[in-house]
């Protein structure tokens, strides 16, 4: 694999990044042959991906349009749009579609976000010890596996747990948080578990204010929340829709945190769409119809997928 | 900077001084209170582990005691689902590096109409929801036979990770000057050789961000296995965890704790040792910024 293109004329001469211009007279054959052999290193990767994720969604597509079953696989037939027009006119569905939306705008768009910028600020102005103490925690609550995080916040919700302890205490009505409010809790862990993330972007975002245009406001007498609104938010804001965007991704494919705390349950009370799409496909062995709803994951999820990009277009 | 000087130097300076150390204390006294309230389920692991009459609250134990940790120990509850966490995400996360970093190489070096539209394929990749795709994959593998094999999920898992791995190697790769190859190809060597020994040696601190996010990605990583393994002893602990709660009877919350600790260390250590050796805040946060 020696594509190595020749050096300059001198030898070292600075050749400054770009095309090594070949000489316009040979072109065709031998510079395809070598485009080829420089795409190589990239083919392990583009096998990959081709194998075990466009596979997938393509098949994914495939599939949400016939009935296939968990048990004989022969008797799947091509349905069209039934299982989708199922979808919507099924009542658990529409609950798994509310509860995801209640799940995602809870934790992702009010807690995670206001909290991680709330968090990023504060530090900028705390003492030494408390951000780092802060940072700490916030930091080891992200880091855990997902699993774990679900055990700490089952037992922190329990009838039996930390918060109703605390509650009684403070001499304020405890109750079963994972039966009377089970989707409140889950949105309450996932804030708990992803809050770090929307902390880090926040606090290199607030860095990057130059520090002269908050300071000539303060000489103006723009007081903290005149500040935060005219000057900080709209110097973030890219930042803001980035983290956002990546909170929503992430909170509309948490399986394992509701999973652990409530299976979903009592009934389908924290049912949210991935869970909604399991039960469906493994418990209830309707495999075509569980892909029909993982499939309108998807699409949502590439919508905002996609307004990502375009957040992101300057940097491609 | 000097503009303001002059306007903020006229003022008496014992106001903006004392109302600065004002304004710490609030930052302070907030910040406190978000952290006792993020503590308390951590505290509730780490108490629980070493207390030998265990429950759901977060109370200091009357006696500590190790037994937890000794009834955990044993080879089907701690050491095999730890070791077949090992096996999966080393496997995944060696599989993932070397797949991204030969991949980012052509994409960093040399110019072709391909970058843009295939940067752009991986972007897009990066963000799609993972979760949702693990019904097909299921069906596909049941159809392939990679169902409940450990091969079949290290390469699903390198799969779903690569995205964001050629992303970040790529940019890595960026900002290893072009001219330091140079030499090397002029002695000869083949692009290879150069990746090799002079590109990934510069950016040694990228390739252990992609290694350690990757790795801990998939350590913590539970509808993955979950889907794809079926056999409890090829399982990782991050299901066997279940395993708790599985059985009839009552949970032993004590011997959780212990084990939720152990299987988190790893983890936790990582991240601790790169965030040190990178400085603060961990580059992932600047290599998503907006």
């Amino acid at each position: 694999m020696t594509t190595a293109p020749p050096a300059g004329p001198g030898g070292v001469v600075k050749t400054p990044r770009g095309p090594d211009l070949p000489p316009p007279a040979r072109r065709s054959a031998p510079r395809a042959r070598r485009g080829l052999l420089r795409a190589l290193p990239v083919s392990p990767a583009v096998v990959l991906l081709a194998l075990f994720m466009a596979g997938p969604i393509g098949y994914c597509a495939y599939i949400a349009f016939t009935d296939l079953q968990l048990t004989g696989q022969a008797e799947s037939s091509f349905i069209g749009f039934d299982n989708f027009r199922e979808a919507f006119g099924d009542e658990r569905f529409l609950n798994a579609v509310w509860l995801t939306l209640v799940f995602t705008v809870l934790s992702s768009l009010i807690g995670q976000n206001t909290l991680g910028l709330a968090l990023a600020s504060l530090m900028r102005r705390a003492s030494k010890p408390v951000r780092t103490v802060t940072g700490a925690v916030v930091i080891t609550a992200w880091v855990l596996p997902e699993v774990v995080a679900g055990f700490l916040l089952y037992a922190f919700f329990r009838r039996e747990g930390t918060l109703n302890a605390v509650l009684d205490f403070l001499h304020l009505p405890s109750q079963n948080w994972m039966f009377t409010l089970p989707i409140l809790a889950v949105s309450f862990a996932n804030v708990w578990r992803g809050t770090a993330f929307s902390m880090l972007v926040y606090s290199a975002a607030l860095n990057e204010i130059p520090k002269e245009i908050t300071e000539a406001a303060e000489v103006d007498g723009a007081g903290g929340w005149r500040r935060m609104w005219h000057i900080t938010l709209p110097m973030i804001r890219r930042s803001i829709g980035t983290n956002l965007m990546l909170n929503t991704l992430q909170t509309l494919s948490v399986f394992g945190l509701i999973w652990v705390m409530t299976r979903g349950g009592p009934g389908n009370r924290s049912q949210t769409l991935p869970l909604f799409m399991y039960e469906q496909a493994f418990q209830k062995s309707m495999i075509g119809y569980g892909t029909a709803v993982a499939l309108l994951l998807l699409v949502v999820g590439s919508l905002f997928s996609l307004v990502y990009m375009r957040l992101l277009r300057t940097e491609v | 900077m000097p503009v303001t000087k002059s306007a903020g130097g006229a003022r008496a300076p014992r106001t903006p001084r004392s109302r600065r150390r004002k304004h710490r204390l609030a930052a302070d006294a907030g910040l406190l209170v978000v952290a006792a309230a993020f503590v308390l389920p951590l505290a509730w692991v780490v108490l629980s582990s070493v207390d030998p009459k265990a429950d759901l609250r977060v109370r200091l134990p009357d006696s500590l005691t190790l037994d937890n940790y000794d009834k955990v120990l044993t080879p089907e509850i701690t050491f095999t689902p730890l070791l077949n966490s090992f096996l999966l995400c080393g496997g995944g996360t060696l599989l993932t590096v070397v797949c991204s970093a030969l991949a980012a190489y052509p994409l960093s070096r040399y110019r072709s109409r391909l970058n843009r539209p295939f940067m752009l394929t991986i972007l897009f990749a990066t963000s799609l929801p993972i979760t949702a795709i693990m019904v097909p994959v299921y069906a596909l593998f049941v159809q392939v036979d990679l169902i409940d094999t450990m091969q079949g999920t290290i390469f699903f898992f390198a799969a779903s990770q690569l995205p964001f791995a050629i992303w970040l190697m790529k940019n890595f790769m960026d900002g290893v000057p072009k001219e330091l190859e140079e030499a090397a190809w002029t002695d000869g060597a083949s692009s290879f050789q150069s990746l090799l020994r002079i590109v990934l040696p510069l950016m040694g601190p990228g390739v252990a961000v992609v290694t350690v996010f990757s790795f801990v990605m998939m350590w913590g990583n539970f509808f993955v296995p979950f889907m794809l393994l079926l056999t409890p002893e090829q399982m990782p602990a991050s299901v066997s965890i279940n395993d708790f709660f599985g059985n009839k009877g009552t949970v032993v919350y004590g011997q959780l704790a212990a084990f939720s600790l152990l299987y988190s260390t790893p983890v936790i250590l990582l991240y601790v040792l790169i965030s040190r050796r990178l400085g603060g805040g961990f580059a992932l946060g600047g290599a998503v910024k907006g």
